[in-house]
């Protein structure tokens, strides 16, 4: 930890914003969980000490302005491409770390060539994936994580299988890829998950200086206004309606 | 200028272009086979590890033009290759590394559509080289070979041009210079200088802000002076026009073609000139930036022009404009992979001679 305990008017300062962090209020919606996996992301990285020695790429979605937050250098990527971006810039850097920070939409829809491929090639890349079963960016439309039954403004009378199929495990098909090492579901919604899903990032990245292949980690999160609900009501939701399908929990670890 | 070995050797275009692209110091090349270009992505697979260059088969023509765009932005020198199917899948990715100022060199042999068409040449991507090709108002840079010689060359003035002006560079060859063997020098290892790229994302040092890669400008107002960037930067490149004039002194008729009609072109003017027709060529080089201005001073001085093109009528789209209504500007071409004959284009030459207006006579 680079934090320091110091004194401020006389009290112990004991929290404050991490330096791969940037001084910038946040466009996301109040009770999304982006802003505490942007945190706990560059918490991560400010107490490995490698801020000069990441780049991360966030591609179309509520996150694509992640670079406006995060202080680190960070590619931009067309929808549904951040993992072959990220593996061009990990094929030229390999001693850099590189995470992509992708939405269901763009890893599970519109990207999902490039992430089953990208994991299958082992890429020494971490895999972000925020899981909140609906488009935020564009509306509320559905997506392909979205429950059966949920209602989202592309399936007004919830979403049904036999028109628009099944919600969507990718990440139990990752799991599957002999190239991917580490395949776990995390949440934010609690100091505990998030404390969790800290631990889960740092061992990714500990694990890509180790070249052991590509780390995934899904965090299923909530959606307070496309879901239309309070904050409060959406971390109730998902842990009602979402956990059960998409159970927090490792999927696959490394053996030994 | 480029330095060439001394040796020449007898190459495939698409060969010659690979092996020039390691000596131009490629550094990385993601690529999808599609005929007939795949020799590119063969010889690089052989070759590309042994001499430090990444070389990796993408899942898809998105993919590999995305990968492009990854290590064009961690500063590396990068290419991809395809056929004009695979090129068309990576309009998006072009626009987006247009947008975001990102060097790299897209090499397309052309084929004959379209839909997935045939795989004999053609030069139906004229349109979708130079006009931009995906969305948004922007351009490549378009170098058309004529030769094996020039599929190797123009691999350094691609990467020279795109890494100048930052912006991506295309090679539009065809089916025809890819596969066809000739004489070739190939450039010398390593004669091709590396401009400074410090907007690369190589992780941030404390000592300088973040550096971001982006094509995402929400506010119009920042978009447009993205756009006036970009503007100002084709008009910059007015500058890098290049092309060829053959025979054009004393020329009353006017051939303008690139490529492979070209040459098929220069074969029609020799036989033209033996029956005592004068006939010039016209050879762009640079597609985009096109020779307007020489064109437009060349048609001062002839009667007619014929445009020659394995397509449909493109490039003489842009022929008409530099000649703007002074002289009748006139097409052959063939499609779907059809290649147009040295007779073809020396008949429309015969019948052109039969019509032209006396110099005294034109405006």
């Amino acid at each position: 930890m680079e934090h320091v305990a110091t004194s401020v008017d006389g009290m112990e300062l004991v929290y404050e914003r991490p330096s791969t962090l940037t001084d910038t209020p946040m466009h996301y919606c109040p009770g999304c969980a982006h802003g505490v996996v942007h945190r706990v992301l560059m918490e991560v990285i400010q107490e490995m000490g490698i801020q000069d020695r990441t780049v991360g790429v966030a591609p179309v979605g509520c996150s694509v302005f992640a670079y406006n937050y995060m202080n680190i250098d960070m590619q931009e990527a067309a929808h549904g491409r951040a993992s072959a971006v990220a593996t061009g810039i990990k094929r030229i850097l390999p001693d850099r770390f590189v995470f992509s920070y992708q939405g269901d939409g763009d890893l599970a829809a519109i990207g999902t060539g490039e992430t089953i491929h990208t994991a299958n090639r082992g890429e020494n890349i971490l895999v972000v994936f925020i899981n909140n079963a609906i488009y935020g960016m564009t509306g509320g439309q559905m997506a392909p994580t979205t429950l059966l039954g949920m209602v989202t403004s592309t399936t007004p009378y919830g979403r049904e299988s036999a028109v628009m199929g099944f919600p969507l495990k990718i990440t139990d098909l990752v799991a599957q890829l002999p190239g991917a090492y580490y395949v776990t579901r995390q949440s934010v919604h609690t100091p505990t998950a998030a404390r969790k899903l800290k631990k889960a990032i740092r061992n990714s990245l500990e694990y890509q200086k180790q070249n052991r292949g590509t780390c995934f980690i899904e965090v299923v999160s909530n959606c307070p206004s496309g879901w239309k609900m309070t904050p409060r009501e959406s971390n109730e939701w998902m842990e009602k309606n979402m956990f059960p399908f998409y159970p927090p929990g490792d999927l696959k670890i490394p053996r030994g | 200028m480029i330095v060439h070995d001394n040796e020449p050797g007898l190459m495939k275009g698409n060969e010659a272009l690979a092996e020039s692209a390691l000596r131009a110091g490629l550094q990385a090349y993601f690529g999808y086979p599609i005929t007939p270009q795949s020799e590119i992505l063969e010889y690089l697979t052989a070759e590309g590890a042994q001499r430090g260059c990444v070389v990796l088969q993408a899942e898809s023509e998105l993919a590999a033009i995305n990968m492009v765009y990854g290590a064009s932005g961690a500063g590396a020198r990068v290419m991809t290759s395809s056929s004009s199917p695979g090129i068309s899948l990576m309009q998006e990715g072009l626009s987006y590394m247009a947008s975001a100022q990102l060097p790299c060199l897209v090499v397309n042999v052309n084929r004959g559509g379209p839909g997935l068409g045939t795989i004999q040449p053609a030069q139906g991507d004229y349109f979708q080289a130079t006009k931009g090709g995906g969305h948004g108002d922007y351009h490549l840079i378009v170098l058309a070979p004529s030769t094996v010689q020039e599929m190797a060359d123009f691999v350094f003035d691609a990467f020279q041009l795109a890494e100048k002006y930052r912006n991506p560079a295309m090679i539009l060859a065809d089916g025809a210079l890819g596969q066809m063997m000739e004489k070739v020098i190939l450039p010398k290892q390593g004669s091709l200088p590396n401009l400074p790229r410090p907007w690369a994302t190589t992780g941030k040092p404390s000592d300088r802000e973040r550096n971001i890669i982006t094509s995402l400008f929400i506010q119009p107002e920042k978009m447009e002076q993205v756009n006036l960037v970009l503007q100002e930067k084709y008009a910059r490149l007015q500058e890098e026009v290049r092309f060829e004039a053959l025979q054009t002194e004393g020329a009353e008729i006017l051939l303008v073609a690139y490529g492979l009609s070209a040459r098929i072109c220069q074969k029609a003017l020799e036989l033209a000139r033996a029956k005592g027709i004068k006939v010039g060529l016209l050879r762009p080089i640079t597609l985009y930036p096109f020779p307007s201005a020489a064109l437009s001073d060349l048609a001062e001085n002839v009667g007619a022009i014929l445009t020659v093109e394995m397509n449909a009528g493109q490039m003489v789209e842009d022929v008409r404009l530099a000649v703007n209504g002074r002289r009748p500007v006139l097409f052959l071409g063939r499609m779907g992979g059809m290649i147009p004959s040295p007779e073809d284009v020396l008949n429309e030459l015969e019948v052109m001679t039969d019509r032209l207006v006396p110099q005294e006579e034109r405006s």
